[in-house]
């Protein structure tokens, strides 16, 4: 497939030069997906870290509740958050339908349940080592909660590149609520799907490769802070 | 079953430190602890005997207060066990507990945990790594250490919170003998600072050596009670007899 | 650490705020696939952008979804080519007034072979009866777009029943018109589409024009400023200054200029 190989080359090319709109909608790409992950990782570590470290009524239900909303479908997000923001919708008068901020939105309540599920098995099996330790010491609710989070940093930092992976690839929610509008709010899955319905489909898949490259340097360079940190410092 | 209440020799008055009564835990409708009486006087440094399962690791988590029992309780100092007096006592496990961060971290952590206002602390882990003889190994990963420095430091964050009891669950069942020796050394020191051990063991010869008593333990019964050397030198029961001799007791013989 | 950690995170979350309140004025304007597909709004927007300063935030769906949006006030212009709908929306006194602004024509393309052989056909309900009867796959948007809603005007002149047709030869994709040229394409079906996305379009595969030139075929591009009286937060001076230059002059010459391949998509007939 000659035409596919050239059309890769091309969007390499237009890296490579340093092509402005690419880069605009790389870097939007980002900012939106790591503010989001980071958001969501403010929510969701605190919360699956106290579902996993403590026993309370509805434990288990809240366990599955979040492990439920792993699933849920973007285009749905998408659509609840355009409602909650459109003009006519309760939160209309922030403004906020059709801006990076909305975007964040929709990939935080996608991301989220993802982070708090994930940490809460983790913390849970880390939990189980350190429980009578920490019970034995006398150790207050919240340190426990905050010392569990921090041993286990290097297994959710995989965890926060999970999420990283869902709200990088994810379309739907983005689509709607960010309206993929040119210098605004087009990012490299919205721009992939436009290419899409261009009918540039070599084009498209080129943008998809460069998006998975994009993917692999961040986890590339997640991991390797991981390896070094975790090598040097604390098995 | 004879009353073991108090096998204390000499009969000092000193006031317990800590009793047992009637102490029972279950699980799965089997009577894992079993109407244990014990008593714990200051100073008085206790080994804990039996065979597998004879519920000696469960009998320190309930004195520990890490186990609720089914029946009886544990009496601190005459009072119920809480939140205070759980903070006069501390535990190594048989597998050292540590976290994933320096040995200093891991101390630090064990101080503020225990209370000590954050400007003590500093000064505070610094004694705790010259008694576990750890200070040039402070900045190193806690579990890269090697077996007997993670029990070392694991004893030295149950000590820097300055217990008066301190329990051990088989601290040196996974260490070669120089470990061993370290282990004890600093289990000697503590002592001779006032604290109070009881520790779990398999080894009669390390009985001798961490305990002035020894209770042995069987089917979550003691089985006897008394001062180590007399026990061990001369043992009465069917079930210590036994483990002396290196035989299997059954019960039914 | 983790109070770096959070200082950071902060940094970034502020990081992403100056677009959303950015002060430079812009207007939001609700419009279809096909102008943003076939490179239009790329081609006039700078234009109109660099006369007056103010941005233009485009945001390309279906024309049932553009006036949905429209009416929830999520926008301040809505550009679509669906008449009747639109005309509903004004009466309805969502929008202010409804103008004419251009027109392109819709085809039926398919694949050479063209198994129902309608080839060089003017009449387009003679010719989409011809598919029905041969039964041969045609694909439609079935999104209740301007493109959809043309097609159903046509199929309803014809006596085929497509609620039976349809998951047989009818296919509906329920896409925009880019996806759903590609299903067509990638299915050998015939597919009815705008002229402006056609010529525009990059994966054409085997596929022609095979039916063009039937006056029923005209299609017909409107626009409209969203009533601020409904939605008070409309940006009627900066909306209505972008409808009068669409309509203006320089804006029709604007959309008379644009050609891809040598060919003029769009034909503006502002009044």
């Amino acid at each position: 497939m000659p035409g596919l190989m050239e059309a890769f080359w091309d969007a390499l090319r237009l890296i490579a030069l340093g092509d402005a709109d690419l880069w605009e909608i790389i870097g939007l790409s980002l900012r939106v997906t790591m503010t989001a992950v980071g958001l969501s990782c403010l929510i969701g570590l605190p919360l699956g870290a106290v579902v996993g470290a403590f026993r309370f009524p509805g434990r288990t239900a809240l366990s599955l509740i979040l492990n439920a909303l792993m699933g849920l479908p973007p285009v749905v997000v998408g659509l609840g958050v355009y409602l909650m923001l459109s003009a006519s919708g309760p939160l209309g008068v922030l403004q906020l339908l059709y801006t990076p901020t909305a975007m964040i939105l929709a990939q935080m309540i996608l991301v989220t349940p993802i982070v708090a599920a994930l940490t809460r098995q983790v913390v849970e099996d880390l939990n189980e080592e350190y429980a009578e330790q920490f019970a034995s010491l006398g150790v207050r609710r919240m340190e426990r909660v905050a010392a569990l989070i921090w041993d286990a940093r290097y297994s959710l930092l995989t965890v926060a590149l999970a999420g990283f992976g869902r709200a990088v690839a994810e379309v739907g929610a983005v689509l709607i609520v960010g309206g993929n509008i040119d210098h605004v709010t087009r990012v490299m899955t919205t721009t992939i799907a436009l290419e899409t319905s261009r009918g540039n489909l070599h084009l498209a898949l080129a943008l998809g490769a460069v998006l998975l490259v994009i993917a692999l340097l961040v986890n590339a360079a997640v991991m390797a802070v991981r390896h070094t940190a975790q090598k040097v410092a604390y098995a | 079953m004879r009353d073991l209440t108090d096998f204390d020799e000499a009969g000092l008055a000193a006031p317990p430190l800590l009793e047992t009564r009637g102490l029972t835990f279950a699980a799965g409708g089997r009577r894992l602890i079993d109407g244990v009486n014990l008593t714990l006087r200051p100073g008085r440094r206790v080994a804990i005997m039996g065979p597998n399962g004879a519920g000696k690791s469960l009998l320190l988590r309930l004195m520990h207060g890490l186990l609720t029992p089914a029946d009886g309780g544990v009496l601190w100092q005459g009072r119920r066990l809480d939140a205070a007096a759980r903070a006069a006592q501390a535990m190594v496990f048989q597998r050292p507990v540590l976290l994933r961060r320096s040995v200093l971290g891991n101390l630090s952590f064990a101080l503020r945990a225990r209370g000590v206002p954050r400007h003590l602390r500093p000064a505070r882990a610094e004694e705790a790594l010259a008694r576990a003889r750890l200070t040039g190994l402070a900045r190193s990963p806690a579990r890269r250490l090697s077996g007997g420095e993670q029990q070392r430091l694991a004893l030295a964050m149950a000590l820097a919170g300055r217990p008066w009891v301190l329990f051990l669950d088989e601290p040196t069942a996974s260490l070669d003998p120089a470990s061993t020796h370290a282990v004890e050394e600093m289990l000697a020191e503590a002592h001779a600072q006032g604290v109070t051990t009881v520790t779990v063991t398999h080894d009669a010869g390390q009985a001798r050596r961490v305990g002035d008593d020894l209770v042995f333990l069987q089917a979550g019964r003691v089985a006897e009670a008394g001062p180590v050397a007399s026990l061990l030198d001369a043992p009465r029961s069917g079930p210590l007899r036994a483990w002396t001799e290196g035989r299997l007791w059954l019960p039914d013989r | 650490m983790i109070r770096h950690a959070v200082l950071t995170l902060g940094a970034i979350f502020a990081l992403s705020l100056p677009a959303a309140l950015a002060a430079e004025e812009f207007i939001t304007v609700q419009s279809t696939t096909s102008t943003q597909n076939s490179g239009l709004f790329d081609h006039i927007l700078p234009m109109f952008e660099a006369g007056t300063g103010i941005d233009v935030r485009v945001v390309a769906v279906g024309t049932g979804q553009a006036i949905r949006n429209a009416m929830n006030g999520d926008g301040d212009v809505l550009f679509v080519h669906a008449r009747a709908a639109e005309e509903a929306f004004v009466a309805d006194g969502f929008g202010t007034a409804r103008h004419d602004v251009m027109y392109n024509d819709f085809v039926v393309v398919g694949p050479a072979a063209d198994p129902a052989g309608v080839s060089g056909m003017r009449d387009s309900v003679a010719a989409l009866a011809q598919i029905a009867g041969a039964g041969a796959v045609f694909v439609s948007r079935g999104d209740d777009s301007g493109t959809h809603k043309a097609e159903g005007a046509l199929w309803s002149e014809t006596d085929v029943d497509l609620e039976e047709a349809s998951g047989g030869w009818y296919r509906e994709t329920g896409s925009g018109m880019g996806a759903t040229l590609n299903i067509g394409i990638g299915m050998g079906g015939y597919v009815l589409t705008d002229r402006a996305t056609w010529i525009a379009f990059g994966n054409k595969g085997s596929h022609r024009v095979l039916v063009e030139g039937d006056a029923r075929l005209f299609n017909q591009y409107g626009i409209i400023l969203v009533n601020p009286a409904v939605h008070a937060h409309v940006k009627a001076e900066a909306g209505q200054s972008f409808v009068d230059w669409i309509l203006s002059a320089e804006g029709q010459a604007a959309i008379a200029g644009y050609e891809v391949a040598g060919q003029q998509l769009f034909f503006p007939n502002a009044k």
